[in-house]
């Protein structure tokens, strides 16, 4: 019988230490299937965050860099513009990217970097316990927003997306998500055109993922699918917000 | 290639060319902007990398990355900055990349001063970032020994797997000398396959290769630091290197002082032999390794009657040299902070005093 579904190369065989229900692990599949389909493992470096998916490193198969909390778009401008043969990702959190990591990020995409981001946003702070983050929705509750993030206090939550698509400087920036199979099939392509604009030298690009923290909500991994879906999707929509074209 | 007169700050941009660097990533800061304005010209002629980065943290984090590829790279900066880059520096240490710093100091704490000054001492040599780790440290005395000083560092650096950096004061950085520069290097990282995040078909491997710095197990990350220290211990046995002066002397005194304030302290050593009081000098070239035995020796000679550290800061590398001296003979300091740099009479009133030598 032939084998019609199996793991990417660029996958490794070790378990992952998320949490169950927690969309890493499909995130984590589709930016591995994307590089094998195009062949570019052997030229691939990864660089992981701070947080949940400092991890990372180990669940791929090719080379990988550990950033410092919100410093992985520095670190892949270094790798890039050294080596611009190699083919350069972040993988970043909503905690590292949009609040300790502002600056890299606005900066390497306004400069037009050649790399790609994959941006995961829950909500808030995973590894830490579930702390407010920048992209914490109004009146959601956290372990440092007990009351509900109040908007009058801290501000609205950042659209990454929208944001960095608010730049002059071309881009790819697409918003997707992996709540269902219809929308992981969509993210993939997102992430594949991210790849192949970077692979043609063409722009920037970033590929945020809407997420679940089902631990740090306490949700099971379905109701956090739902509360995703009713609360995060109408903030934070899904879909191509620009390309270089 | 004869001598040319350059300003420090160039030939440090220009060093770093001949020494096989064509990757520089900075951000302007006072004494030291030459070097960008010098290498955002120069760099496009090479086929090099030049990058302004948007800050200092930033700039910490390109030098990580492109170090992580197996790449030659290095930057420059002054005081402030350098305390923004030594995050990036305690990771570069941990991860044991190699790459290459230039501080050309300025006047602190905060905002501080854009005039010379040797108060990063402490930063420079026992941390600055967090957690245990050492830079090499070198200390040039002349713009000639800057561009000596970069040159070393590159191969020092991999040799190592660490990062070195050059302590220049702002006069160092800012006055023009003539200036030879030595053969091009073309050496690159010799192991790097082993470690850079160079790209698996790059090195025809099929293992990939990390560069982190994160050991949640207690032991692993034990293992790690004892692993760091045995380097910095090596380096303690390699790499210690000074210039004595005046040293076959009967020196009622020993001076230890380093960079710009040592060309001081050799103009008022001759001055003194001339009057009849023979003092010596040990000025350490590196840092760290600090010649801890070399000033001790000297110190412990029959007839010294003080070592005396002189510093443009409030007193830091002075307790470099007490540890070296370990009690044989009373060690006093002398120094100033605010850019003014004492005059050789200053520097012999205060050996006078300290040695108990009346004036002739």
């Amino acid at each position: 019988m032939a084998k019609t579904y199996k793991k990417p190369e660029a996958l490794s065989d070790q378990h992952t230490h998320y949490c169950p229900g927690c969309t890493h692990g499909i995130i984590h599949r589709l930016v591995a299937e994307v590089i094998d389909e195009l062949g570019i493992r052997g030229r691939t470096v990864g660089i992981a965050p701070v947080g949940c998916a400092v991890l990372a490193y180990n669940y791929f198969t090719f080379d990988f860099q550990e950033a410092a909390h919100g410093r992985a778009p520095a670190m892949a401008t270094g790798i890039k513009r050294v080596r611009p043969d190699l083919i350069v990702f972040t993988y970043q959190g909503d905690g590292d990217l949009a609040s300790i990591g502002m600056g890299e990020i606005i900066h390497a995409a306004n400069r037009g970097e050649k790399f790609t981001t994959i941006f995961v946003n829950n909500t808030v702070y995973g590894m830490t316990g579930g702390q407010m983050a920048p992209t914490t929705l109004p009146g959601q509750r956290t372990t440092t927003s007990p009351a509900g993030r109040n908007v009058e206090d801290v501000g609205m939550p950042f659209k990454i997306a929208e944001l960095i698509s608010g730049l002059q400087t071309p881009a790819y920036i697409s918003r997707q998500t992996v709540l269902k199979p219809k929308y992981i099939v969509r993210g993939k392509k997102a992430i594949k055109k991210a790849f192949q604009y970077q692979m043609e030298g063409r722009c920037f690009s970033l590929v945020e993922f809407v997420s679940t923290c089902p631990t740090n909500w306490g949700m099971t991994p379905v109701e956090s699918i739902q509360w995703a879906e009713e609360n995060m999707l109408p903030y934070y929509q899904l879909g191509e917000f620009k390309t270089p074209d | 290639m004869g001598k040319i007169l350059m300003k420090g700050n160039e030939a440090i941009g220009e060093a770093a060319i001949r020494a096989g660097c064509l990757n520089y990533f900075a951000y302007p800061i006072t004494p030291q902007s030459e070097v960008a304005e010098y290498l955002s010209r120069r760099m496009p002629e090479v086929e090099g990398v030049f990058l302004q980065g948007e800050s200092e943290v930033a700039v910490g984090y390109m030098l990580f990355g492109a170090a992580g590829s197996g790449e030659r790279v290095f930057t420059t900066s002054s005081s402030p900055g350098i305390s923004l880059m030594s995050e990036a520096l305690s990771y570069i240490s941990s991860a044991e990349l190699p790459a290459v710093f230039v501080n050309i100091v300025r006047g602190g704490p905060g905002l501080g001063g854009i005039l010379p000054s040797q108060a990063d001492y402490f930063q420079a040599t026992k941390g600055g970032g967090h957690g245990d780790y050492r830079l090499l440290v070198m200390a040039p005395a002349s713009v000639q020994e800057a561009v000596d000083m970069v040159m070393m560092a590159f191969p020092l650096a991999e040799k190592y797997r660490n990062p070195v950096m050059i302590l220049g004061d702002g006069l160092i950085g800012q006055m023009m000398e003539p200036v030879e520069f030595s053969d091009h290097l073309k050496s690159e990282p010799s192991n790097k396959d082993s470690w850079a995040t160079n790209g698996m078909d790059t090195r025809n491997s099929k293992e990939r290769n990390l560069v982190k710095s994160l050991f949640l197990d207690a032991q692993l990350l034990e293992e790690h630091n004892l692993a760091l220290k045995a380097k910095y211990d090596r380096m303690k046995q390699e790499e210690i290197r000074y210039e004595p002066y005046n040293i076959d002397s009967d020196y009622r005194a020993l001076i230890v002082s380093y960079g710009t304030m040592s060309r001081v302290c050799k103009t008022a050593i001759d001055n003194m032999k001339t009057e009849g009081l023979e003092v010596a000098m040990i000025r350490p070239q590196t840092l760290f390794p600090f010649p801890i035995n070399p000033i001790r020796e000297a110190a412990s000679k029959e007839g010294c009657e003080a070592v005396i550290s002189f510093e443009l800061s409030m007193g830091q590398m002075v307790e470099d040299v007490e540890r070296s001296v370990q009690g044989k003979c009373p060690v006093y300091w002398h120094g100033k902070a605010g850019g003014e740099i004492p005059t050789p009479e200053e520097v012999i009133e205060k050996v006078r005093l300290f040695a108990q030598v009346s004036h002739p």
